[in-house]
């Protein structure tokens, strides 16, 4: 036990000074956990930010003007006027993502009760903003509406009305920025972990080192534990200096949890991560054959653990098959922990949802693994 | 152009050079050296490995860059690069290592038929010649072997063929035959004869550790430490130092300080010992159909050094890796001191030492920390693992190097260090696995005496392979191997006098033709006569093919990289599917829509106008209702928790003070953490709030004004809009862009690595025919691959192509064309696979993901963002995918970013050719 305990402590030790003389890999994990997450959040814009807007206004009265001014900064550029017979061909091209149209007669059908129509045509391949964007155009003129009507009325109507007080938890302002800063994060996470495994593993098969490790009294629970334990450290130390540095302190996002807990959280996830890269370095016969399958795996995982778009709107089959992705639930960890400030006492079945993964994907890493040195 | 003399005239040097200099970062490759190597003979360039052999090979035939000093191969000069692609085509260059410059997965005729196209020739003459030289060499009953299936010799032979399928005029070869068994290397020497007597034009430039070969050579070059010791022919160097052979005249040659400690190797004779330490009966190893191992035993006695004697592939490291445990027998026992091997017993693995043909040592460690690992991982007590280190560092005199890395040290040093590893815990049984190929001979005797000094002072039982014949006539026993069988097994003497042979070497052959193929093969070399040399017919002169690009060459390119494509049926599949497998997962997974919001009410009025408030939510298809929150408390708890998206808070007395007016405020806790939900969730809440408030005023019929207006939604293009309409075509740019990038840029980095780029730097191809010759296989798969992803967007997910397809299928031919080409743009910057998939796929994850109008719009506000994202071919891709699938838009709509993508065509191959190096740096 002592001496199995060594073995580990050494190899990994080796490992991490690896990774040391590879200055080519130094820059890219850094890389990784800074330039990347910044540039990522600083992309990702508030979803109505500086919409593209045109108005169609067949009307020119006083009613259809004001509406058309209420559309301003930041949530909307400057309204573009346009007429009727240009609105296909502004969408086509992908100018604006909506053209509202008011109709002739509209200020006068608005006095007179008439309920006239405003059409407003969104292009809905711009998902993100489509449904947004329309809910805020919806309100704006019905605001208006309202307030001219109650102001060009000599006496002020008796209104029944309440107010929606829309009050967004964890993040006030809905900051992109925050959540994207994370999902790169965790992104990078993932990647960095399988590369760093699976590849270290490739190499070493190829020049011939695990194969002089078999000659010496260590078997292959020590050489897969150091490798995982080794990674994780590098992984785990790059991530903590990432969330303080780069995403708390230059991106400026909260962090309303326990950075602790979140750390224990990433080691599990790192751990359940590593076993993953030796597993899928088992596999494949070379580099090329590993560049692929990381592909294969990390672009669906990235995609669909709900760090991008929420899994609750997902297929079942995908919500299932994802429930043997570690990210889902890490994503849904560092939601929890570092957004809504949750403690373990709210999300422990996550936590051991994670756990039991992790330990299976090592189990059969592990199995994998000795199949391999066993040739 | 100016012509100039087809070969040059016999008494001008084929190479002359003056003070040319050669540094690799601080370390000397080779010292400003200054000679003349006359033409028309055969030169051997003589000295220990690392002392700048291979560095002046490399020069002369251009492979890697000048640095300092002069350099004149075949009458011009190599810094000039019209010069350079006048002479390459003559000059013939076969570098070091086991077929460093072939194809593995392709076979011997698809290897030389690579070669002759590169050089132009027709497919007639290609036959010709490939038919002439494969029957000299008695290849050509293995034309459709492929090369990595051949045995060492026959590997050397291939490469040599190859190098001579154009017939050069100056022949240079990097260590020919090291690795190689003793009748291939004379059938090797053989040929070379052969060549030579058939062309006398040819110079050929031999670089060699064997100093037995050397007596062959017209002219020697003896160098050392990057300098030239001594020049002449092969008698002039033995009378100068009044040697007998060349062995101990280099080592006469050396300078006073490196000669000293070496002396005559004296093995003393074996203390009679009779207990057994390894014993083998019947031992056989089979993979498939072939035999490795063919019933082999052998009883080794304690302190015996035992040597297994054989060429490359015949069986010896099999039958070491049985002996370690790395592989277990098919048939046969194996016992290490009299105990049955286990593979997984680690107790035995204590009594073993072991060193692998290649130098397995952790190249990122330097010599004391991988000693000490070594230590370590065999268990020798912590406390004692500095002391043991330091032990072996100063036995195997490593205490100059101790804290450098091994990549930059010579292999005999290397070799020194891997012995260390393998004794550090004094193991009773050591295995030795051809441990001085490639070394010097002043290295391998010291090397030598330590293993002498092992078996006869420590009684370790030394197993050993080798190639050195006079190594093999210091074991005590030795056993001859081939083709899996061991042909005889007993001490040199007694074998020399069985077979009435002078020397080991002769009897070993002697052996070998007694068997079948050997005898084959020999007898075919010789019989085979080589014929007349092929004249080729000047080609015509055309300038674009002779200064820009030649077609024929791009196709061989292009050809050889389909043929290496479609034998790694893995990569292909993953090439061709991997994009569709990606496709159905995110065409299923990624939704856009925000449904199934859960939600609880905590509603403190509880009146009647409260629940139809209430119920204007409900009857939402958005929302799904949770049973309802209690308190504060609960709010936060189960908000936190995730369980939660969003609490409707409805205020006490909510239904008075809407009747009078009062305006009371409901409130909408949303879990804001996922801040695009979020948005939706606020847009759901607000139009909602409003509906609600219309109908509530309607209903109530109040005289007065309101001014009522209702708003239409048209979502154009998707009008149900859906995810999937919307998805689809955007996946589409994003999925050709990452997995064809990655495979280009590894297409590339893996000849790098593995040593194949050479013939890029020594054969004509130009860089831009070599990389795009490698790229079009690619970028006809990617395209395949966008063909498929098509029609499964349109059968599978029912997303018509509702505008032009032909305009799609146009730029997305060139998309994948820019694809393929940022991966070569990749792999011109990094040598590491590993690095090369880290680089490609960061440059082609993040921004075809994240900056290029896949979910967001590309910003246009000046940040890095958005310069990366207006430039990025993937935001043009995706404004033509998404307006020829979802916008019916035809050519006239699109052309402006159609053209963009064309002319970035340009700029990203451009730069991937131009980064390239057509040199070694």
């Amino acid at each position: 036990m002592k001496e199995s305990l060594r073995h580990i402590w050494s190899l990994g030790l080796k490992e991490i000074m690896g990774i040391g003389r590879d200055p080519l890999l130094i820059v890219l994990i850094i890389y990784s956990f800074s330039m990347s997450v910044y540039i990522t959040a600083k992309a990702a814009p508030d979803a109505i930010d500086h919409a593209a807007i045109a108005v169609v206004d067949e009307d020119q009265s006083t009613l259809s003007k004001r509406i058309t001014d209420a559309f301003m900064p930041p949530l909307f550029l400057k309204p573009v006027l346009l007429s009727r017979a240009d609105i296909d061909h502004a969408l086509d091209r992908g100018k604006y993502t909506f053209v509202v149209v008011f109709p002739p007669d509209f200020q006068e059908k608005v006095l007179a009760n008439n309920d006239p129509e405003v059409q407003v045509n969104v292009d809905a391949t711009r998902m993100a903003q489509a449904f947004t964007g329309n809910g805020y155009i919806q309100s704006i003129i019905l605001k208006e509406v309202q307030d001219f009507v109650k102001e060009s009325t000599a006496a002020p109507p008796v209104t029944y009305t309440a107010q929606a007080l829309i009050r967004n938890r964890f993040n006030p302002n809905l900051t992109k920025s925050w959540e994207s800063a994370m999902s790169q994060l965790i992104n990078n996470i993932a990647m960095i972990a399988l590369i760093l495994t699976g590849a270290a593993l490739i190499r070493e098969r190829e020049r011939g080192t695990l194969e002089h490790l078999m000659v010496t009294p260590v078997n292959p629970v020590e050489i897969m534990i150091a490798k995982v334990w080794s990674m994780s450290l590098v992984v785990l130390v790059a991530t903590g200096i990432s969330l303080m540095w780069v995403v708390h302190g230059i991106l400026q996002v909260p962090l309303a949890g326990s950075f602790w807990l979140f750390m224990f959280a990433v080691m599990i996830n790192l751990f359940a991560m590593t076993s993953l890269g030796i597993f899928l370095a088992c596999f494949a016969r070379d580099m090329p054959q590993l560049g692929i399958l990381m592909i294969l795996v990390l672009m669906p995982m990235n995609i669909l653990s709900g760090g991008t778009t929420s899994q609750e709107s997902m297929p079942e089959l995908i919500q299932y098959i994802m429930l043997f992705a570690p990210t889902t639930y890490f994503v849904d960890f560092s939601d929890a922990i570092l957004f809504r400030g949750a403690d373990l006492t709210l999300i422990w079945k996550t936590f051991l949802g994670m756990t039991l993964l992790g330990c299976g994907y090592f189990l059969i890493a592990l199995s994998r693994f000795r199949k391999m040195v066993a040739g | 152009m100016a012509e100039k003399p087809d070969t040059l005239p016999e008494e001008m040097p084929v190479v002359r050079m003056q003070e040319l200099s050669l540094h690799y970062g601080k370390t000397v490759g080779i010292d400003r050296l200054t000679l003349e190597i006359p033409s028309r003979k055969l030169i051997g360039l003589i000295g220990p490995d690392g002392v700048g052999k291979s560095t002046l090979l490399s020069l002369v035939t251009g492979a890697h860059i000048m640095q300092s000093g002069s350099l004149e191969v075949l009458g011009g000069d190599m810094r000039d690069a019209d010069h350079r692609n006048l002479i390459c085509p003559k000059i013939a260059y076969m570098p070091q290592g086991l077929g460093k410059n072939l194809y593995f997965t392709l076979t011997v005729e698809e290897n030389l038929q690579f070669f002759a196209r590169l050089f132009g020739q027709g497919a007639e003459e290609r036959r010709r010649r490939i038919d002439r030289l494969t029957r000299s060499t008695g290849l050509y009953k293995f034309l459709n072997r492929p090369a990595g299936k051949l045995s060492g010799g026959m590997k050397q032979k291939l490469g040599l063929c190859c190098s001579l399928i154009h017939d050069p005029d100056l022949l240079v070869l990097d260590e020919p035959t090291t690795g190689v068994d003793p009748l291939a290397r004379r059938q090797f020497w053989d040929l070379i004869d052969s060549i030579k007597v058939e062309q006398p034009k040819l110079s050929v430039i031999v670089a060699t550790a064997y100093m037995d070969e050397a007596q062959r050579f017209d002219w020697l070059i003896a160098m050392d430490d990057g300098h030239i010791l001594d020049t002449g022919t092969p008698e002039a160097l033995l009378t100068k130092t009044g040697c007998a052979n060349l062995d101990d005249a280099f080592i006469r040659l050396l300078p006073e300080e490196k000669r000293a400690g070496h002396h005559e190797l004296i093995v003393p004779p074996l203390a009679a010992d009779d207990q057994i330490s390894i014993e083998a009966e019947g031992l056989t190893k089979r993979f498939g159909d072939f035999t490795a191992v063919d019933h082999v035993s052998f009883k080794i006695r304690r302190g015996e050094i035992f040597g297994f004697l054989g060429s490359n592939g015949c069986g010896k490291t099999t039958t070491m890796r049985m002996l370690t445990g790395l592989q277990p027998a098919t048939e046969g026992t194996a016992r290490l001191f009299g105990e049955p091997i286990d593979g997984k017993s680690l107790e035995t693995r204590k009594h073993l030492g072991y060193m692998t043909q290649l130098f397995s040592l952790y190249n990122e460690l330097t010599v004391r920390q991988n000693l000490e690992l070594y230590a370590r991982l065999y268990d020798i007590p912590e406390e004692k693992v500095a002391s043991s280190v330091d032990e072996m560092l100063s036995r195997f005199e490593l205490n100059g190097v101790a804290d450098r890395l091994p990549g930059q040290l010579p292999l005999g040093i290397k070799q020194r260090m891997s012995l260390a590893a393998a004794v550090i815990h004094h193991p009773e049984i050591l295995i030795l696995d051809e441990p001085t190929s490639g070394v010097d001979p002043v290295a391998r005797d010291s090397f030598w005496e330590l293993i002498i000094e092992l078996s006869r002072r420590d009684h370790v039982t030394v197993f050993i392979t080798t190639h050195f014949m006079n190594e093999a006539a210091r074991c005590d026993r030795i056993s001859l191997m081939h083709a899996g069988r061991s042909l005889a097994c007993d001490t040199p003497e007694a074998l020399m006098k069985a077979r009435q042979a002078e020397t080991l070497e002769d009897a070993f052959i002697g052996y070998l033709v007694d068997t079948d193929s050997g005898a084959a093969e020999a007898a075919e070399a010789a019989a085979v006569s080589t014929g007349d040399a092929v004249q080729t017919p000047p080609a015509k002169p055309d300038w674009f093919r002779e200064n820009l690009f030649d077609f024929g060459r791009f196709y061989t390119c292009f050809w050889r990289e389909l043929l290496e494509l479609r034998r790694d049926k893995i990569r292909t599949t993953l090439a061709l599917f991997g994009a569709l497998l990606l496709m159905i997962v995110i065409g299923y997974g990624i939704n856009m829509d925000v449904e199934d919001i859960d939600y609880a009410v905590l509603d403190h009025d509880q009146s009647e106008l409260s629940q139809d408030y209430l119920l204007n939510i409900s009857g939402s298809r958005y929302f799904r209702q949770r049973p309802p929150v209690s308190g504060h408390g609960d709010l936060d708890r189960r908000m936190k928790s995730g369980e939660l998206q969003l609490v409707v808070e409805v205020p006490p007395s909510f239904s008075k003070d809407v009747q009078r007016g009062a305006e009371p405020q409901v409130a909408f806790w949303v879990n804001g953490s996922d801040p695009s939900t979020a948005e939706t969730i606020n847009g759901y809440i607000k139009g909602l709030h409003a509906k609600w408030q219309q109908s509530y005023n309607r209903k109530q019929s109040s005289p007065v004004q309101i001014g009522s207006v209702s708003v239409e939604n048209r979502y154009r293009y998707n009008p149900d809009v859906r995810s999937l309409p919307a998805m689809v075509p955007a996946v589409i740019p994003l999925l050709l862009m990452m997995i064809p990038a990655v495979l280009a840029a590894l297409s590339v980095v893996r000849e790098k690595e593995l040593g194949s780029i050479i013939n890029l730097y020594v054969t004509p191809v130009r860089r831009a025919e070599f990389l795009l010759g490698k790229q079009t296989p690619y970028i006809l798969f990617a395209f395949a691959s966008s063909l498929l992803l098509i029609l499964m967007a349109v059968f599978l997910f029912d997303v018509p192509v509702k505008g032009s397809l032909p305009l799609l299928l146009c730029t997305l031919l060139v998309y994948c064309i820019l694809s393929t080409g940022m991966g070569m743009l990749c792999s011109s910057v990094t040598r590491s696979q590993i690095a090369v998939i880290f680089l490609a796929m960061i440059a082609t994850l993040l921004p075809a993901s994240q900056l290029c109008g896949l979910t967001n719009p590309v910003p246009n506000d000046g940040s890095i963002a958005s310069v990366i994202g207006n430039i990025y071919p993937t935001t043009y891709m995706l404004l033509i995918s998404r307006g020829v699938f979802n916008k019916g838009l035809w050519v006239a709509d699109l052309i402006g970013p159609s053209l963009i993508l064309a002319a970035e065509i340009v700029v990203v191959s451009g730069l991937g050719i131009l980064l390239q190096r057509k040199q070694e740096r």
